[in-house]
Parts: structure tokens; C-alpha cells; sequence
């Protein structure tokens, strides 16, 4: 505890903007323990950095090119601390206050910085955060994922939700089934499921969500149970649940 | 042949004030007492009680104007049915007499009175005529000046529409983000760059104060709106830098052209917001304005990625751009969207107004 205090916190700024990044810097020059390792321009470049350089503390900006601040947070996960930083947002902010994260209004001022750094020293570092459910939390009701991201070690790839095929739980992690490849990715199919548009993405099965315009057939399979044919040509399991909830979404769209 | 129209507007009110049956006693006591046959004493003691029962000829002839309203059917069937109904209600106007006349001759000095009246039954129809004709022309006033009401109420009521909407245009258009943002901007300037700072300031409250200023002006010339839109990217070249970059071609003749105060503001907003904000190396924002044939044409177009996250707020300016087209040139103006993978376009077009022509 005590020579945890006396090493310093090395610490990724991300910001889009020159200006929004200076101003941070500039503030935690005052605070000693704090020591900036890298600054990034956008969501892609701090995943790479957090990679690289494994910090002990993030200042992210919400809206950001090519990966917002959520998207950052789900591929890098959720140990290491995060204090967000957004202009206005309403949704961000409300998710921040659900999730106790802490967050920084712009523009930023130096007490409450001081004090959303007194918060990380004294948060218990095992505390763990559901990054998905932060972004659910973020989307205004009614909206859902445009797109899905996924990392691969450094590689970080943007599945559009009407590329996806289905996807498949596989014990802590999905598989992501997009354009013939399959991406895992570490989140719950439950998380997955809430954050797809259900009038176009089913549960058919415990483990399996299809997109429903990839959807052929269904076909009986033994007794009392079914497959779905996909245009592919790849055959998916029905539960009865699953073919339920799929007769209701057929009957709703028709 | 009488078919039932399904009216937009709601069918008049059909009022008989009660007092009504005055004037038509005035008409009726002398009417019966000069043309017919019958003393002063039995045409006021005849004519009295026949007034008071007569007020169903004005109701009647109020429903009739309601069912042929003026200037719906052509004169002559408009004239047959009134003549049909005034005729109708007068028989039974005579139906009603013919008892009074028969009760009253039983009074010893009225002797006689029933057999006059059936003589002189024919001043009945004759009142009843004249009574059915005034009071046609006083509901067809009526109704008339029931329908102006009515258009009057309405027009306040849709400029009071579209004031309100104006009201929430502009509130919405200062957007909290840009606010936001911009003075972040501004307390980062402070500390290295204090001239650079005290003139986004400047800009800040030029932007604002010129915001605020056309919030009063329905219409503006376009060169204001440039100006305008000058600050604007003024200020966000402050915060996105190289990232920002415009280009313009504005016909000189644009410039002179009338169009809704802060109506290309929000495009650019949006063009800033989810083009160059969307982009790590930022991109360009092009804007048109040309005059053809009468008519203003107007583009914006800006670069964008299209694996970007979506922001928010998005589609509420387009949305108020177009819903203040539509409130102030209806069909005369259009406004469409082109989305490409890396490019978004709005392009209108809208009538070329001058100020010396309003």
C-alpha cells in the first residue's frame, strides 16, 4: 500500500483534439505522482498504446474518430482505471453516474481533476467494469450498435452489424461470424443480444444469434427440434424458445 | 343525388335567437289586416300566437343553407330547394293557423274568423316566404362570417405554429457540445497562447451575439448567414486545426438572395460534427451557392467516414433545416441527401427572393 502511493501513475491522455490534450497535460503537471507516458489522437492509437505501454491510468474522450471512448474501454477491458472526458453528453453522462465511473467535464478545471484523482488512489484496482454495459448505458434508448469492435492482440477490427452473420457463445467470449471469418471477442451473448436491433438479430438458440437476413430455411431436424439453413449454407441450431421468437419476429415484419 | 360530403370544416352552428318571432309578428299582424279580409283585433289576437309558433321557419331555413351551402351547387338548384322548403314550410305553417283561426272564432266577437282566414290563407305562405328569405340571407351571413372567424383563428394559430417552431429551431442550434467544447478550447489557450485566446473569445462572442441578432429576422441576406458561418468555422479551425479544412464557391448574385435566418448553420454544424470530427486526419467541407433560372441553389458537402461512430443529436438539424423549408416555401422548396461512402451532401433549392422585391 504505502509504495504503491510512492510510484508514480503512468498515465494515456486521448483526446482528438491538440488543444483538449494540452490542457490536460498542462493540469496534471501539478500533480507529481502522475506521469503522462503517451498521448493519443484517437481510439485506434490508444489501443495500441495501452497494449504497448500498459498504463496505470487513462484520461479518454468520449467522441473520437474511428473508436469512441467505449469502444477503447471494451477492447482494452476493464482493469486498469479510466477517468472519461466529454464536452456534453447527456447519455455518457448518465451511464457514468450508473457505473460510478468517474468523468471529467470540458472544460476540464483543476479541482475536480484533483478530486477524480484522489477517487482513482483510493478505488480498489481489482474493481471490475462491464465495458458493454457502460456503452448500453450510453445509447438512448431505442438505439442500438452500429457496429461491433474487435481485437485481435494489436489488430482492432470494426464488424458493421449487417455484416454479421451470427453469433456464437463459446464459454466467456462470442465468436463473430462476418464475411467467412470468426472473431472472438470477450463479452456475454446476453450483453450482445441487448445491444443488436431485435427486429433484425434473433436468439435462436442459448448460444446462437442470427442475423435474420441471412436466414434461408428452417428445417426440421429429428424430433422436435430444428436447424436454420443460412444462405451460406452453414446450419445453425433452433430451440424451441428460439423458433418461437423467430415465428413472432417473422409474423411482426409481415 | 344528395350525396354526403365529408366537410373539412366543421358545419356552422345553426342559431335562431328566440326573440325572433317579434319581426315576424310586425310582418305578419299588418300583412293580415291590410291584404286579407280581417279587423285589426283578429289579426293581433291571429297573428300574435302564429309568430310564436312560426320560429321553426328560420331554424328550418338555417339547416337548409347548412346542407346547401352558397356557391357549392349551381344558382338554380340552390334556388329550387330553398323555393321547395320556404313553400314546405309555409303549408305547415297554414296547418298550424288553420286550428288558432277555428279556436278563436268561437269567441262571439271574432264570429265568422275561420271562414275569413281560409279565405285569406294564402297571406300565410306569402309571410311565410318573406320570413323563410331574410332568414336564409341572415344565416348565410352568418355562416360566412363563421368561416372567416375560422380561417382568421387558424392563421394565428399556424403562425403561432411556426413561431414556436422557429423558437426551438434556434434554441436547438446553439449546440452545448459546440458551447463546450469551444471554451475548453479557450481555457487551453490561456495559459500558452493569451492573444490567441482573447480572440476565439472575440469569435465566441461574435458567433453568439449574431445568433442571437437573427433570432428576431425571419429572413436575411445570404452574405449575413456567410458571415456567420465564418465565425463559426472560425472557431472550430481554433479546436480541429489542420484537420479543418473548407472550400468555397459562392455565385456574387447569391449573395443578395433572401433565406431563412440560420438556416445553413446546422448543415455546417452537422458537416463539422459528423465529417471532420469522424476523421483522425480530418477532411474538407465544401460550400455552393448559385442562382439558376429564378431559383437559389444551395450545397453543402463534406468528407466523413463511414466506420465512424455515430454521434449523436444525429438528423435533429437536418430535420429542422427541412421542417423550416417546408414551413416557409412549401412545395416551392426542396431539400435532398446524398450519402456516399466517403462524402455527405445536402443540396437545396429554394426561390431566389430579394430584399427591393418584398
Amino acid at each position: 500500500m504505502s509504495k504503491a502511493e510512492h510510484r508514480k501513475l503512468r498515465t494515456l491522455v486521448v483526446d482528438d483534439e491538440d488543444l483538449a490534450r494540452q490542457v490536460l497535460r498542462e493540469l496534471l503537471g501539478a500533480h507529481p505522482e502522475i506521469e503522462v507516458i503517451a498521448e493519443c489522437r484517437n481510439g485506434l492509437e490508444a489501443v495500441k498504446a495501452f497494449a504497448e505501454h500498459k498504463p496505470d491510468l487513462l484520461f479518454l474522450d468520449v467522441q473520437m474518430p474511428k473508436l469512441t471512448g467505449f469502444d477503447v474501454l471494451e477492447l482494452i477491458g476493464a482493469e486498469t482505471p479510466v477517468i472519461f472526458v466529454t464536452a456534453y453528453d447527456e447519455y455518457a453522462m448518465k451511464a457514468f453516474e450508473v457505473h460510478a465511473v468517474d468523468y471529467l467535464l470540458k472544460p476540464v478545471g483543476k479541482e475536480r481533476l484533483a478530486s477524480a484523482l484522489q477517487r482513482v488512489k483510493a478505488r480498489p484496482p481489482e474493481k471490475v467494469l462491464a465495458a458493454s454495459e457502460l456503452a448500453a448505458a450510453a445509447r438512448p434508448a431505442g438505439q442500438f450498435a452500429e457496429r461491433l469492435v474487435v481485437k485481435d492482440g494489436t489488430r482492432v477490427t470494426l464488424i458493421p452489424v449487417g455484416k454479421l452473420d451470427f453469433a456464437e457463445a463459446q464459454d466467456d467470449y462470442v465468436a463473430l461470424a462476418s464475411e467467412g471469418k470468426k472473431h472472438l471477442k470477450q463479452q456475454t451473448i446476453a450483453s450482445l443480444e441487448a445491444a443488436l436491433d431485435p427486429r433484425l438479430f434473433v436468439r435462436i438458440h442459448r448460444s446462437y444469434i442470427v442475423n435474420l437476413e441471412r436466414v434461408a430455411r428452417i428445417e426440421p431436424y429429428g424430433k422436435e427440434s430444428r436447424v436454420a439453413v443460412l444462405a451460406s449454407g452453414i446450419k445453425l441450431p433452433v430451440s424451441r424458445a428460439g423458433y418461437a421468437r423467430l415465428q413472432t419476429l417473422l409474423q411482426e415484419r409481415s | 343525388m344528395a350525396t354526403v360530403m365529408a366537410e373539412r370544416r366543421k358545419a356552422p352552428a345553426v342559431r335562431v335567437p328566440k326573440l325572433a318571432w317579434i319581426p315576424i309578428a310586425i310582418v305578419l299582424v299588418p300583412s293580415l289586416f291590410t291584404l286579407g279580409h280581417i279587423s285589426w283585433l283578429s289579426a293581433l289576437l291571429l297573428g300574435i300566437p302564429l309568430s310564436l309558433f312560426s320560429l321553426f321557419i328560420p331554424l328550418a331555413a338555417g339547416y337548409v343553407c347548412r346542407f346547401s351551402p352558397s356557391g357549392r351547387d349551381r344558382w338554380w338548384s340552390s334556388a329550387l330547394t330553398h323555393l321547395v322548403a320556404a313553400l314546405l314550410l309555409s303549408f305547415l305553417w297554414r296547418l298550424i293557423a288553420t286550428p288558432f283561426a277555428r279556436a278563436l272564432s268561437f269567441i262571439p266577437q271574432l264570429y265568422g274568423l275561420d271562414k275569413q282566414f281560409a279565405q285569406d290563407a294564402w297571406i300565410i305562405y306569402f309571410v311565410g316566404c318573406i320570413v323563410y328569405s331574410l332568414s336564409a340571407a341572415f344565416h348565410y351571413v352568418a355562416f360566412a362570417q363563421d368561416a372567416a372567424r375560422q380561417v382568421e383563428l387558424k392563421a394565428v394559430e399556424t403562425s403561432m405554429l411556426a413561431r414556436d417552431a422557429e423558437l426551438r429551431a434556434l434554441r436547438a442550434q446553439i449546440n452545448p457540445h459546440f458551447l463546450f467544447n469551444s471554451l475548453n478550447s479557450i481555457s487551453a489557450l490561456t495559459s500558452v497562447d493569451g492573444a490567441r485566446a482573447r480572440e476565439m473569445c472575440l469569435l465566441l462572442a461574435d458567433f453568439l451575439r449574431l445568433t442571437l441578432g437573427m433570432g428576431e429576422k425571419s429572413v436575411i441576406p445570404f452574405s449575413e448567414e456567410l458571415a456567420l458561418l465564418e465565425k463559426f468555422l472560425a472557431i472550430e479551425k481554433v479546436r480541429f486545426g489542420e484537420r479543418l479544412r473548407m472550400t468555397e464557391s459562392i455565385e456574387e448574385g447569391a449573395r443578395q438572395c433572401l433565406i431563412p435566418a440560420l438556416l445553413l448553420q446546422p448543415l455546417l454544424e452537422n458537416a463539422v460534427s459528423h465529417g471532420i470530427a469522424s476523421m483522425a486526419d480530418g477532411g474538407t467541407i465544401h460550400l455552393e451557392a448559385r442562382v439558376q433560372a429564378g431559383r437559389l441553389g444551395i450545397v453543402v458537402e463534406n468528407d466523413r467516414d463511414d466506420e465512424a461512430p455515430s454521434r449523436r443529436r444525429n438528423g435533429v438539424g437536418l430535420k429542422n433545416v427541412r421542417s423550416r423549408l417546408e414551413a416557409r416555401y412549401g412545395r416551392e422548396a426542396s431539400l435532398r441527401t446524398e450519402a456516399a461512402e466517403d462524402r455527405f451532401r445536402v443540396s437545396m433549392s429554394l426561390p431566389a427572393e430579394y430584399a427591393e422585391t418584398r
